[in-house]
């Protein structure tokens, strides 16, 4: 081992990356100081990988070298040429290559000592290598696969088979008894193979792999804020237990933070739908669609149309205007207008909002960033918590591609599969205008009573061509 | 101490550190908090690299010259998306 400098150094320099990395999460509590603490972070991991790589005798720097520049290459590649709609799926694709390059250092690692044990690895060793290589495997193909489905290359409805539960359990068996045989029997074949402990590797990789994909299979889309947030999660644990295999510090603290996000946005997620984790990975939902005769019992001789000409004379004598977006506004491009009729009814002395509720979209902050983009200033994106007290005082509230966090079943009906789900109430306003193409159900596929209340008007269609018209409309008049 | 608990003993603390940081993160950041997470995760490229750079056996080297590719995607690609999406974040006044 050449060494430039102690393994004390290596470790101080490893200590020093975790506190960058924990410094540059805190720097994301506020939009103003968040862009620091991302560049503080890529500090952190910087220093973390350049000290790594001075430190350990480089063997094959060609190797070491090429997989750095691809790497690198990928990851600019895919990053500067990203639409913001399509932030989901990357997000969902990164994630995924950080679960499995764990999943593949465990394994190497099992490999080396395998090999130098003849078959017998420490069993601390093992256990790690084991959870590292299911969680990461789990992480790699359910990434894929929920990247899939937010592209539009694998269908983004559930799909679900009789037995699936079943299948689900076997591989997950098969997984962890691969891994019970890799740390308690290597002993058994040591001298007919050797490094035997390697083979039940790759079958527990095998297996957790299937199983990754069979776990997000079964998932509709609108559930994929749950399902990435938990990916992003497993993805840092996964490196947490490739840290306890390789005995370093650096890859322990740094997974478990990520683990920790994870798992908070996964909790967020579930309570603002008020289901459990287990009923979004294993529920079901939105099977019990509602039949024809249901939905015109409600709708029927109810629903009244509004055109943009309408919208834009109620915008003209109101004082506050709410707008709530959701994946339709993603769907429809529409965000740009959005933001260009806010900004004109800022400029004429209208108050603007948006309220965003915490499952809309397709990831955690979806909205957010959409808007963010469209150069929506962050204070005027609300919280649910913060926007609904303020709807009985608003004039008129813009729907653009929502449906079942509008939806007042959520606290009315107790048997309602959104029931008690926290929903923006925004029938308290003056007026309600929903932007919709149809009267579609939504993901929940039960009928929503707000079109068909008083105050409610429905602006039938495409999110971004109305928008636009409105916007057309309202420039025209001031 | 075995080195077992030592490193138990930072995954403890991590996890409660964890917490009470990202928990006062707004949902407005939530995205960039995944994605520049996400980056973090990629910490495993220091695993990667030792397994790459070090290894005696070709299958060794093989699988770390895959981890690095990917790990390095994931850090690369993870920053800088969150990057971009955080410099579109404007407050009032500008």
């Amino acid at each position: 081992m050449v060494e430039l400098f102690s393994e004390t150094v290596l470790s101080l320099v490893y200590l020093i990356a975790a506190i960058l990395f924990i410094q540059g999460l805190r720097d994301m509590t506020h939009p103003r100081t968040a862009v620091r603490g991302n560049l503080t972070s890529a500090a952190g991991m910087f220093v973390a990988v350049g000290a790594t790589v001075l430190w350990f005798e480089i063997l094959q720097p060609e190797v070491l070298l090429g997989g750095l520049v691809v790497g690198a290459a990928i990851g600019v590649g895919l990053s500067t040429t990203v639409e913001m709609t399509e932030m989901p799926q990357l997000v969902g694709l990164f994630n995924g290559l950080g679960g499995g390059a764990s999943a593949l250092v465990a394994g190497a690692e099992v490999f080396q000592l395998g090999t130098a044990n003849g078959g017998a690895i420490p069993a601390d060793v093992g256990i790690a290598a084991a959870a590292s290589g299911i969680v990461g495997a789990v992480t790699f193909t359910g990434s894929m696969v929920a990247a899939g489905k937010l592209h539009g290359l694998v269908t983004g409805s559930a799909i679900r088979y009789t037995g699936e539960h079943a299948v689900k359990a076997l591989l997950l068996l098969i997984a962890v008894l691969s891994g019970v045989y890799m740390v308690v029997q290597p002993e058994v074949l040591a001298g007919l193979l050797q490094g035997s402990a390697v083979p039940s590797y790759w079958l527990l990789i095998l297996a957790a792999s299937v199983l990754g994909v069979m776990l997000v299979i079964p998932i509709g889309g609108a559930d994929m804020p749950v399902v990435i947030a938990l990916l992003n999660a497993y993805s840092g644990l996964a490196a947490a237990g490739t840290g306890f295999v390789l005995g370093n510090s650096a890859l322990i603290i740094a997974g478990t933070l990520v683990g920790a996000a994870g798992i908070i946005l996964t909790v967020i997620m579930c309570e603002s739908m008020n289901r459990s984790l287990a009923n979004v990975l294993f529920g079901g939902f939105g099977e019990a669609a509602a039949s024809s005769e249901e939905m015109d019992e409600i709708y029927e001789g109810n629903i009244t149309e509004t055109s943009p000409e309408e919208l834009d004379m109620l915008l003209d004598t109101a004082n506050r205007v709410v707008i709530v977006p959701g994946y339709g506004m993603a769907v429809a491009q529409a965000q740009h207008a959005v933001a260009e009729l806010s900004e004109l009814l800022d400029e004429n002395g209208v108050e603007v909002a948006f309220g965003i509720h915490p499952v809309a979209g397709r990831m955690p902050g979806h909205m957010n960033v959409l808007l963010a983009e469209a150069d929506v200033p962050y204070d005027k994106m609300k919280e649910l918590e913060e926007i609904n007290p303020t709807f009985a005082q608003t004039d008129v509230v813009i729907v653009i591609g929502s449906n079942d966090v509008v939806n007042p079943l959520a606290n009315t009906d107790d048997s309602s599969p959104i029931a008690g789900m926290p929903v923006l109430n925004v029938a308290e306003a003056g007026t309600v205008v929903v932007n919709k193409r149809s009267l579609s159900p939504g993901f929940s596929g039960i009928p929503n009573p707000l079109f068909a209340e008083d105050n409610c008007l429905m602006l039938f269609g495409d999110g971004q061509e109305t928008m636009q018209e409105v916007v057309g409309q309202y420039k025209e008049n001031h | 101490m075995s080195e077992i608990v030592t490193y138990l003993t930072f995954f403890v603390l991590a996890a409660f550190l964890g917490y009470s940081v990202i928990t006062k993160i707004p949902a407005t950041l939530h995205t960039p908090l995944m994605s520049g997470s996400n980056a973090i995760t990629g910490i495993t490229l220091v695993g990667a690299v030792v397994v790459a750079g070090s290894s005696s056996s070709t299958l060794a080297t093989a699988l770390g010259f895959l981890a690095v590719v990917m790990a390095t995607v994931n850090v690369v690609g993870g920053y800088m998306v969150s990057h971009f999406m955080l410099s579109d974040f404007h407050g009032g006044g500008d």
